[in-house]
């Protein structure tokens, strides 16, 4: 059977590429903005692609909120991509006075002057000895805002744009990357493969 | 480091990539599918596609053929041509598209990057900009394929659309456009220079020396077409020798 993986619908405006990537590695794709859908998943993807402020806007009016926090805090399989990993943190300095998620205790921050931003691009995500699922590689980022440091608690990865920032951050069957996978060519694929393998193993509750 | 992008455009004509000078004398160059998944398997770094269809009905199929390349394609794609309004970008982001291209738009109606960058984020919002010499130094922006000349100064229009929130410029030489006569070093280095946001240098590639003028005269990426659609080289190749000539390409 395919495995069933849920996607918050976040208005994000490159939901069509996820939902491809993800079927090309075998997926079937749930998209939803129903925090029971969300409560339920097995396997749950935090896209994004927009402004922070907005996005924690919509999670809020769709009362996501609590499901979201659910599923992360019992390290249940979860992809967070690009602004969802932002979302993570406890606030973005493009949203001044707008709280995250507070998943990690990162704050994001914007790329410092002088260098062109967005980036929009491929950069060497290079991964500290303890990641299981991320591997070097060049990926595909498309962002503004970053955070600085790995949240604590997790394992990370690093590119460097004017000054090193954080690419990924993984915690077993959970993983936040800066950059997009399902844009990433054959290396974000088999990420998103390893991601899919590791989300099997945990064995929850159907979507 | 980011490294320097190559970019295949498909010019996409109801539903067939093709390809003239000027667009004018238009090839067939394919199925748009297959060919954006043999440019991505040649390492391509992302795909531009530019819908050139000239009536309504050749349109309808942009939306199409934008699915039918998602499916099969794991870089980011890029769709222009058509644009008019914030909705026509909506569909083309809902198939598949992950950056939209506003051109004629743009220049009729600043204000809708924008309402572009306010909906979709700056990182969707391609400004594409032709533009003409006017004489050393100088650029004028070009609109309608071409077919019209306008007042705007080429090198103030892109600042002034970075400011309303462009995140990109595909930046096409109207002078060397489908001449194989290289980018123009001018103009590229001239917004380059004016623009914190990358620069996508476009019109007039021929050899890979060309695309290396292109990224030392100040940009981020380098469109080309003729040169990859009728196999006169692989992206492959292509980065072989930028990397060679002392460029960090994705390899």
């Amino acid at each position: 059977m395919m495995p069933e993986v849920c996607v918050i619908r976040t208005g994000s405006a490159n939901l069509a590429s996820v939902v491809a990537a993800l079927r090309r590695i075998g997926a079937s794709v749930r998209i939803t903005t129903d925090p029971d859908v969300v409560r339920g998943a097995e396997r749950l993807v935090l896209p994004g692609v927009g402004a922070f402020g907005a996005a924690m806007d919509r999670l809020h009016r769709d009362a996501l909120v609590p499901a979201i926090r659910e599923h992360v805090n019992a390290e249940r399989p979860f992809l967070a991509i690009c602004l969802g990993l932002q979302l993570l943190g406890p606030s973005s300095e493009e949203a001044p006075g707008v709280a995250g998620l507070g998943l990690v205790d990162t704050p994001v921050t914007r790329f410092q002057d002088g260098l062109i931003v967005p980036q929009l691009g491929w950069n060497l995500v290079e991964p500290s000895p303890g990641c299981r699922l991320l591997q070097r590689g060049h990926a595909y980022y498309a962002n503004s805002y970053r955070m600085l440091t790995v949240p604590s608690g997790w394992q990370g990865a690093v590119s460097v744009h004017g000054a090193p920032f954080v690419a990924a951050f993984e915690k077993g069957p959970m993983l936040a990357c800066q950059f997009h996978p399902e844009l990433s060519g054959a290396w974000g694929k088999a990420l998103l493969e390893r991601w899919l393998a590791a989300s099997a193993d945990v064995g929850a509750v159907s979507c | 480091m980011l490294t320097k992008r190559i970019i295949p455009c498909l010019d996409v004509r109801d539903g067939r990539v093709v390809k003239g000078v000027r667009f004018q004398g238009l090839r067939d160059a394919g199925d748009p599918a297959e060919r954006a998944a043999a440019y991505e398997a040649q390492g391509a770094d992302e795909i531009v596609l530019l819908d050139v269809s000239a009536t309504p009905e050749g349109r309808g199929h942009a939306l199409d053929t934008v699915r039918r390349v998602r499916a099969v394609l794991g870089i980011p794609l890029t769709v222009g041509g058509g644009v008019r309004e914030a909705d026509d970008a909506a569909a083309l982001l809902d198939a598949g598209a992950d950056k939209v291209g506003v051109n004629t738009a743009a220049v009729r109606d600043p204000a809708i990057v924008s309402r572009l960058a306010a909906r979709f984020g700056s990182q969707c919002v391609v400004l594409a900009l032709d533009a003409a010499s006017t004489g050393p130094g100088g650029w004028q922006v070009v609109v309608r394929s071409g077919t019209e000349r306008t007042s705007l100064d080429a090198v103030g229009w892109a600042q002034q659309a970075v400011e309303l929130g462009a995140g990109e410029i595909l930046l096409t030489s109207w002078d060397r456009d489908g001449t194989r006569a290289g980018y123009d070093l001018e103009l590229v280095g001239a917004v380059s220079r004016r623009v914190h946001v990358p620069v996508i240098a476009s019109g007039g590639a021929d050899t890979v020396q060309h695309m290396a003028d292109a990224f030392r005269a100040g940009a981020s990426a380098v469109l080309a077409a003729s040169i990859f659609h009728f196999g006169d080289r692989t992206v492959r190749d292509v980065k072989h020798q930028l990397a060679a000539a002392g460029l960090e390409v994705r390899p």
